[in-house]
């Protein structure tokens, strides 16, 4: 287990290392100017370079790239162009709205994917698992957006049950957790549905139906916590969706996270954020994989660490 | 299934291309598959006859297009499913945006699967170096979330709608890269190829004789799923505005434009929504079965 951790381990800091590298080239080679967009459209070609020099924009990109990571090591970002602020700050500031948005992702994916996977497992083959299936290919084939939209539409819009947009209560939680968490949910009740068929299928599950327990003992206490354990286990592969999730939905509830930060940041091109929450989203992304990797065999026993 | 004869138990079936008609005649037997099939077929046919079907050509802007006051027109007997911003008809632009969808779908995702089959397959027949360096790249690339790396990639290239495809085909190549490159280590690895080797093949008879007509079904299973992907991510970025930029008319720049009017005008976000999922499901319908008919050991997450 320590070998196969320290190897792990080992993987993913080369893959962030890779990481920091992708996100410099490509931001480098934005073809917009940073320094004239700061400097303003009036701005002299003196003034544009002074702030050239002053970010050190006008060394060479190794020595730009050293010491962005040389940065990185405690934790420094980088300065935003056009806020002057620093990147993590800024990051941190709005990095618990989106931990909580994620959360009640979380939440909502699993009340919902688990709830449907279920049923149409015990109706397997039937209308109802038919149904269940149909609704869970339309979830994981509608775009944030729109759903976010058609929410928005009809519950804030239409019924006034929810506000608009913004962020402060409980209410305004509710049609982001849900529009960021339906991808999730129709893969989940997919995961959910397959995995309870196959342990209901196993032997167990007829010595306890055999001994006479109730069915839905057999459900709730044999069946349910052995099907839901490998799911979980995947919640760590998550993060990658909902780090791309949280661009449209943030942007289209004006949720003030990380993604509405990242869009304000691309449109004014503010490299230091973008790069900022491109390397903090790979860092949860790589993170969440690693977690999911080392949480699987601790659930089940039968997965061979590699 | 006659033909999937592998002892270790996964069925696979081999050479799907002369199959093509037993694979389409199981694909209609099923019902959800069927109307998945339905849907692509219509949006080809609305695609392929835009400039015939369309009621007006979509950029002009029709004087009897708004109210008096300049506001857009609800769904009515002229304009069957309203009219836009600018005065231009809702339908007329929703047929000719399916084409933009079915390019950028079709030529990303093409460019996709055969970029990431290549990586697949070479990095999981030759093995090595070959396969450290490829799959330790394709790790690093699965590392960005797809959305902000398209976004970046955006940002960079002006985009055009081939600019668009080539993004999303940068973003999208790694999942079937994956999933051959695991397909050919366990084909590389069985018995039928060991026995073609010992009776003399070459590497690369054995490459394409026996491994890549195995291939084929998973990469048909993929290239369908992959085309959702595409179709959704299009419309994404184009609903950002750095997807395919008006007036080329597209289902995500068609609801971009006149987001800000949803609650007055929610034809013409509802339009192109319902537009953009029942292609994504159509897509998504047809590859789950493919996946069932072609290939029964692969059920899992994607």
């Amino acid at each position: 287990m320590a070998a196969y951790l320290l190897r792990r381990l080992i993987q993913a800091a080369l893959i962030l290392l890779g990481v920091t590298f992708i996100t410099f080239v490509l931001l480098y080679i934005l073809p917009a100017d940073p320094a004239r967009q700061i400097a303003g459209r009036s701005a002299t070609a003196e003034t544009v370079n002074n702030i050239r020099i002053q970010l050190g924009l006008d060394q060479p990109l190794y020595v730009q790239y050293g010491r962005y990571l040389d940065g990185l090591l405690h934790l420094d970002l980088g300065r935003s162009y056009l806020q002057k602020t620093e990147v993590t700050t800024l990051i941190a500031s709005r990095l618990p709205a989106t931990l909580l948005l994620m959360l009640g992702a979380i939440v909502c994916e699993l009340a919902i994917g688990l709830t449907m996977g279920l049923f149409a497992a015990i109706r397997r083959g039937g209308r109802i698992d038919q149904t269940l299936m149909v609704i869970s290919f339309v979830a994981v084939s509608a775009p944030q957006f729109v759903v976010g939209i058609l929410l928005l539409y009809v519950f804030a819009v239409y019924l006034g049950w929810f506000p608009i947009g913004g962020y402060g209560s409980f209410s305004h939680l509710v049609l982001p957790a849900i529009t960021l968490g339906i991808l999730g949910a129709g893969w989940y009740s997919r995961m959910m549905r397959s995995s309870m068929i196959d342990v209901l299928r196993q032997d167990f599950i007829r010595t306890a139906r055999a001994k006479g327990l109730k069915p839905t003992t057999v459900m709730a206490v044999h069946a349910m916590p052995n099907a839901i354990l490998p799911i979980i286990a995947m919640i760590g592969i998550d993060i990658g969706y909902f780090m791309s999730g949280i661009v449209v939905v943030e942007s289209v509830f004006g949720w003030p996270g990380i993604g509405q930060l990242a869009w304000q940041a691309i449109q004014r091109v503010d490299i230091p954020i973008i790069m900022g929450v491109t390397l903090v989203s790979a860092f949860a992304i790589v993170i969440g994989n690693l977690l999911a990797d080392l949480i699987a065999p601790l659930i089940d026993p039968r997965i061979k660490l590699r | 299934m006659t033909l999937a004869t592998a002892p270790d138990g996964a069925g696979i079936t081999p050479g799907a291309g002369a199959r093509l008609g037993t694979v389409l005649s199981r694909l209609v037997r099923r019902p959800l598959a069927l109307f998945g099939l339905a849907v692509i077929v219509i949006v080809v046919l609305a695609a392929v006859f835009a400039p015939l079907i369309a009621p007006f050509p979509p950029d002009e802007q029709l004087f009897e297009g708004l109210t008096l006051e300049g506001a857009p027109l609800p769904p009515d007997s002229t304009f069957l499913l309203g009219t836009d911003l600018l005065g231009r008809d809702l339908l007329s632009r929703l047929l000719y945006g399916a084409r933009t969808s079915l390019i950028i779908g079709i030529v990303a995702n093409g460019i996709a699967v055969a970029i990431g089959a290549m990586v697949g397959v070479s990095a999981g027949f030759f093995g090595g170096i070959v396969s450290g360096v490829l799959m330790r790249f394709t790790d690093l690339m699965m590392a960005f979330p797809a959305l902000l790396l398209a976004i970046v990639l955006a940002a960079i290239f002006q985009p055009s709608l081939w600019i668009v495809a080539l993004v999303i085909a940068m973003v999208n190549w790694t999942q079937i890269a994956r999933v051959t490159y695991t397909e050919t280590r366990s084909l590389a690895e069985r018995d039928f190829v060991e026995a073609e080797s010992a009776m003399g093949a070459g590497r690369t008879r054995i490459l394409f004789r026996h491994i890549m007509p195995h291939l084929l079904p998973t990469i048909m299973v993929w290239a369908t799923l992959g085309i959702s992907t595409t179709v959704l991510l299009e419309a994404t970025l184009s609903y950002l505005g750095i997807g395919v930029r008006p007036p080329i008319p597209s289902w995500g720049n068609i609801i971009f434009e006149s987001q800000t009017y949803f609650t007055t005008a929610p034809w013409l976000v509802f339009f192109p929504g319902v537009a953009i999922i029942l292609l994504a499901l159509g897509f998504n319908l047809v590859g789950d079965a493919l996946r069932d008919i072609l290939d029964p050991t692969q059920k899992g997450r994607y």
